[in-house]
Formats: C-alpha cells, sequence, structure tokens
C-alpha cells in the first residue's frame, strides 16, 4: 500500500505500543507478585520487581494443598479424553468415509446434530445421571461425557476423505486389518488434521474448570484449575502472592507449549472453528 | 464377490459407527431429552419428583428472569461489539510480516488460549481496590477510583472488560485471515484511482470482510452466551444480582437451591437460544457461499 504520512505511522506505533502494554502488563504483574512477600504484595504504592525474589512461593502455593493429586488428576482428565476422543473418532470417522452402508449418512447427521449441544446444556441432566450411577466425584463424570466429539469426528472425516480409495483398497487386498488401515495408513496421513484437533482437545480439557467444578466435590478427583480457583477461598485475606504462583501451574504448562508449538495452536484454534 | 465385500462393508461400518452412535446418544442427545422431562417436575433429587406442569416455566417468567436474560444480552452484546472492533483494529494494524508483528499477535492470541481461573483471578488481584495496579495507575494519573467488582452498575461492565482482553486475539486471529485473502490487485487499482485510506477500507476491505465479521458475530455470541467461569470466581453473581447471567443462574437453581426442575426448564430454553443462533450461523454462512461464488 502506498506510504501514509508520519503523523499515521506514529499514532500507529504508539497505539501498538499501548496494546502491547494492557496484554502483556498484566501477565509480568503476575510473575512480579507470584515473586513477592506479603510486605510488599500490600505496599501502596507497589513495587514493580520483587527484590529478591521469593521462589519459595510457589513451594507454599504448591503445598497449601493437596496440588500433587490435581496435577495427576488434570493429567489423567486430560489425556483420558484425548486418547477415547482419537480413538472413537478415526474409527467412526473411517466407517463414515471410506466404508457404504445403509443409514450411513443419517448416523453422520445425528453426530453432527451433537455439535451444536453445548456442555452448559448437558451438565444438569448429566449430574443427575451420574448422581444415580453413583458417578459423582469419579474419573468417569469427567472423562466420559467429552469421551466422543462431533467435531473431532467430522474433521477427520473430512481428512480421511481427501484421501484417495484407492491407496485404502491396495491395503486391503494385501490383508491389512481395518484397524491397521486406520491406525497405520490413515492417521499418519491425516496428521495435521489430527495434530490440530489434539491441541484444541488438550487446551480445553486442561483449562476447563465448568465441568470438574460441577461433578466434582472432594479433592480425590479435583483438577488444578478447580484446586487454583479454591487458593482464594481459602485464602486469610490478601495472599495474592501464593495466589498468583498457584496461578502458574494451570497457566505455564499451556503457555510453554504455545511457545513450542505456536503456528500449530493459532491454525488448530482457527481451523476448528472455521470448518 | 462383490456383494460379499458390500455386505462385509456394511457390517464393518455398523460395529465402527456403533460405539461412537451409542456414546453420543447417551451423553449428548439424552441430556437434552432428559432436561425437557425433567422440566415438567418439582425435584431436589433428595425427596421423590413431583409433575408439575408448566409450573417452573411460570415461575420463569418473572423480573428475576428477567434481569438474567437482560444481563446475558448486555454481557454478550458488549463483549461481541468491543471484541469484534477492537479485533478488526488490530488485525488492520498487524497486517504486515515482521517479527514485531508476529510476537505481538502471539502475545495478544496467548491469553485465549490461557486458563480462565487464571485470568478471573489475576484481574481480581489488577482491580483491587486498595492494592491493585489498575487502582494505582488510575490514582498516578490523577483519576478518581472505581469499584470495578463491587458497585452492581459497573461490576457487568468489568466483566465485559475482562473477557474481551482474554479473547480478543480470536476475532484478531480470523479477521487477519480474513485480509489476507483480499487480492492486493483490488488496492493497486484504488490507488491509481487516487483513493485515500479511509475510502480504501469503507468499499474494499470492510465490504470483503463482511462474510468473516457475519461469523464472527455468532461464534462470539454462542460463545459469550456459554459465558460461566469469569462469573463464578470475579463476582459469583453480585453485587446484588447485577453479573447473574443465564448459565451461572441454571448452576446456581441446579447446585445452591437444588431446583432441578426449574434449571431443567431454564436449560431448555437455553438451548432454544442455541439453536436459534445456530440456525443464523446456518444461513450466515448460506450468504457466505453465495458471495463468494
Amino acid at each position: 500500500m502506498s506510504h501514509p504520512s508520519p503523523w499515521v505511522r506514529a499514532l500507529t506505533l504508539l497505539g501498538l505500543v499501548v496494546v502491547a502494554a494492557v496484554e502483556v502488563g498484566p501477565y509480568l504483574w503476575m510473575v512480579a507478585t507470584s515473586l513477592k512477600d506479603l510486605p510488599s504484595v500490600t505496599q501502596f504504592p507497589p513495587s514493580l520487581i520483587p527484590r529478591p525474589p521469593r521462589w519459595d512461593n510457589y513451594a507454599k502455593a504448591w503445598q497449601s494443598g493437596p496440588f500433587l493429586r490435581y496435577f495427576v488428576n488434570n493429567v489423567v482428565q486430560t489425556a483420558a479424553i484425548l486418547v477415547l476422543q482419537l480413538g472413537f473418532a478415526c474409527t467412526a470417522a473411517y466407517a463414515f468415509a471410506k466404508l457404504r452402508f445403509r443409514g450411513r449418512d443419517l448416523c453422520f447427521v445425528i453426530v453432527m446434530a451433537c455439535l451444536i449441544v453445548p456442555p452448559q446444556v448437558r451438565f444438569v441432566p448429566l449430574y443427575i445421571l451420574f448422581s444415580h450411577l453413583g458417578l459423582v466425584n469419579t474419573y468417569a463424570a469427567l472423562v466420559l461425557p467429552y469421551a466422543v466429539s462431533a467435531l473431532g469426528t467430522f474433521l477427520i472425516r473430512e481428512a480421511f476423505m481427501q484421501i484417495s480409495d484407492d491407496i485404502v483398497d491396495a491395503a486391503r487386498v494385501d490383508g491389512a486389518g481395518v484397524f491397521t488401515v486406520i491406525f497405520r495408513l490413515l492417521v499418519p496421513m491425516a496428521r495435521p488434521t489430527i495434530v490440530a484437533f489434539s491441541l484444541f482437545s488438550v487446551v480445553y480439557h486442561w483449562n476447563d474448570f465448568f465441568w470438574p467444578l460441577v461433578m466434582t466435590t472432594t479433592d480425590a478427583v479435583r483438577t488444578l484449575p478447580v484446586g487454583v480457583s479454591m487458593l482464594r477461598e481459602e485464602g486469610t485475606g490478601a495472599r495474592w502472592h501464593i495466589i498468583m504462583a498457584g496461578s502458574m501451574f494451570v497457566v505455564a504448562p499451556v503457555l510453554a507449549v504455545f511457545a513450542v508449538a505456536q503456528r500449530h495452536i493459532v491454525r488448530a484454534f482457527t481451523f476448528t472453528s472455521l470448518k | 464377490m462383490a456383494s460379499r465385500r458390500a455386505r462385509r462393508d456394511a457390517w464393518l461400518g455398523y460395529a465402527l459407527v456403533g460405539p461412537s452412535l451409542a456414546l453420543f446418544g447417551l451423553v449428548y442427545l439424552y441430556p437434552v431429552a432428559y432436561s425437557a422431562y425433567v422440566s415438567v417436575f418439582q425435584w431436589d433429587l433428595m425427596t421423590p419428583k413431583r409433575y408439575v406442569g408448566l409450573a417452573n416455566y411460570r415461575e420463569l417468567w418473572s423480573p428475576e428472569f428477567g434481569e438474567v436474560l437482560v444481563n446475558t444480552a448486555c454481557y454478550s452484546g458488549g463483549v461481541v461489539l468491543l471484541a469484534l472492533a477492537l479485533g478488526l483494529g488490530l488485525a488492520l494494524l498487524l497486517n504486515h510480516r515482521g517479527a514485531w508483528s508476529a510476537a505481538l499477535q502471539a502475545c495478544i492470541f496467548s491469553s485465549y488460549i490461557v486458563s480462565w481461573v487464571a485470568v478471573s483471578l489475576l484481574w481480581i488481584w489488577m482491580l483491587d481496590p486498595q492494592y491493585g495496579l489498575v487502582t494505582y495507575g488510575l490514582r498516578l494519573v490523577g483519576l478518581p477510583a472505581v469499584n470495578w467488582l463491587g458497585s452492581p452498575a459497573v461490576a457487568l461492565w468489568t466483566l465485559v472488560l475482562v473477557t474481551v482482553w482474554k479473547t480478543l486475539g480470536y476475532p484478531m486471529i480470523i479477521y487477519l485471515a480474513g485480509l489476507q485473502a483480499i487480492p492486493g490487485d483490488f488496492y493497486e487499482a484504488a490507488a491509481l484511482d487516487g483513493a485515500t485510506g479511509w475510502n480504501r477500507f469503507r468499499f474494499i476491505t470492510w465490504p470483503l470482510l463482511s462474510p468473516t465479521t457475519l461469523f464472527l458475530v455468532v461464534t462470539l455470541t454462542i460463545a459469550s452466551f456459554q459465558g460461566f467461569d469469569i462469573v463464578k470466581i470475579m463476582t459469583g453473581g453480585g453485587p446484588i444480582t447485577s453479573t447473574m447471567i443465564y448459565v451461572y443462574y441454571i448452576y446456581e437453581q441446579a447446585f445452591q437451591y437444588f431446583r432441578l426442575g426449574k434449571a431443567s426448564a431454564a436449560v431448555v430454553i437455553f438451548f432454544g437460544l442455541i439453536l436459534l443462533l445456530t440456525l443464523a450461523q446456518w444461513l450466515a454462512f448460506r450468504k457466505r457461499v453465495q458471495y463468494t461464488t
């Protein structure tokens, strides 16, 4: 485009500096607070840099509740959901994309209908169901409602449809079993879609607060976001250095993955929503 | 031979789709039907449920629920308008290659994928009336202190601002993708005609982005409609009921008052609204297809 005037450029630059400060500033403040001691947290005007940095805040936050338990639960929940979603989505997507059978399209429409049922519609009836079955406060209550993903089934079906039928037929003629065809042949070829969907699923369920909050009332199955949210409720007054340190337990892994796989994550979130 | 293979394929198809379909039925479709069923009962889960007809729906027809709807509309409307305007502005500013632009995009997008719990806690602390950084900043430039979360007139708009801060990266990224799809020839032709920057935006960028805008309006509306975490952590629906938005209302009816019939009636209405929005999205998408072909 043509050359903008120096005024426009200066204003643009100023705007960007403001945006950067507003976006990045709070994060830096979070880190700074997490390294302060109590007197400097409640100091006004606030000090911007913690001196000396109190790394033991992280240990204190970790010990202020069963955080190892929360962490393990979070990992188990996120991983179990991902494995089940991929397993169900890949096998169903193969049938939808590569096999002919009566009622196939109707089945697919039913799956797509599930796309418009958000968790906020499902939590009350599923809570009632799980409480009848004695499943509240179990991993099953956390994982089962998300074991199948309509979005995942849809995206992986699209990716499988891009792959030529000839390749599948050749493998079947060679005597490859159905699971070999799906997981050894098609899945590697659909890798970009699978990676994008997996990142989307992992980030979503790692952060998820709503579902574990509703389905758990004991520490044995609580996850990190719920545990971190309770740091404030249990706190006596302004323990903000501890709360901010605790928040980092949820935030840091996501930001670390983002730093490594930024391009993939941005693609995952735009791609999964634009389809 | 061919028919034997066809028959085998059919069986295989049912075997592969069956388990998924059963689970979808159990955790997606059954809940919708069961909510409709429970919505005509009075039930606290402890005592036997009692059939009450449409009484739960009549009970929702109240000023209390009206306020919930107004709060939800204000929250969603505020989030959608601000996120769209700022997202578009940022996309226009950052629509060029370069390390700074990429780094800033990454920073803005990162808060979109960070936990709501962490963001909500961070902003309670930022807005702390005594020691918060924002409080300090306002005092530094001589502005009066704002009771961000304690004032019924302000709290909902505070939640709107924090939500926009967190989710801005999404419309920005989608708009950037939209901008990059506009052919450069259009701008070159316009430059030859002597079009100013504003006119280029008004007559090329904005109309060509309209499918993107339409898509974002619907997706952001649906997403903000489902807002819950930020209310649960930052305000608990208060002060008074000024930040009571829809999903938090359902949660409270179900898990604090154990009025599962009334909560289910609210769920049914909520699902109806989501269906309407989805229909709007579908129509918008059809329009987009027509537009590009």
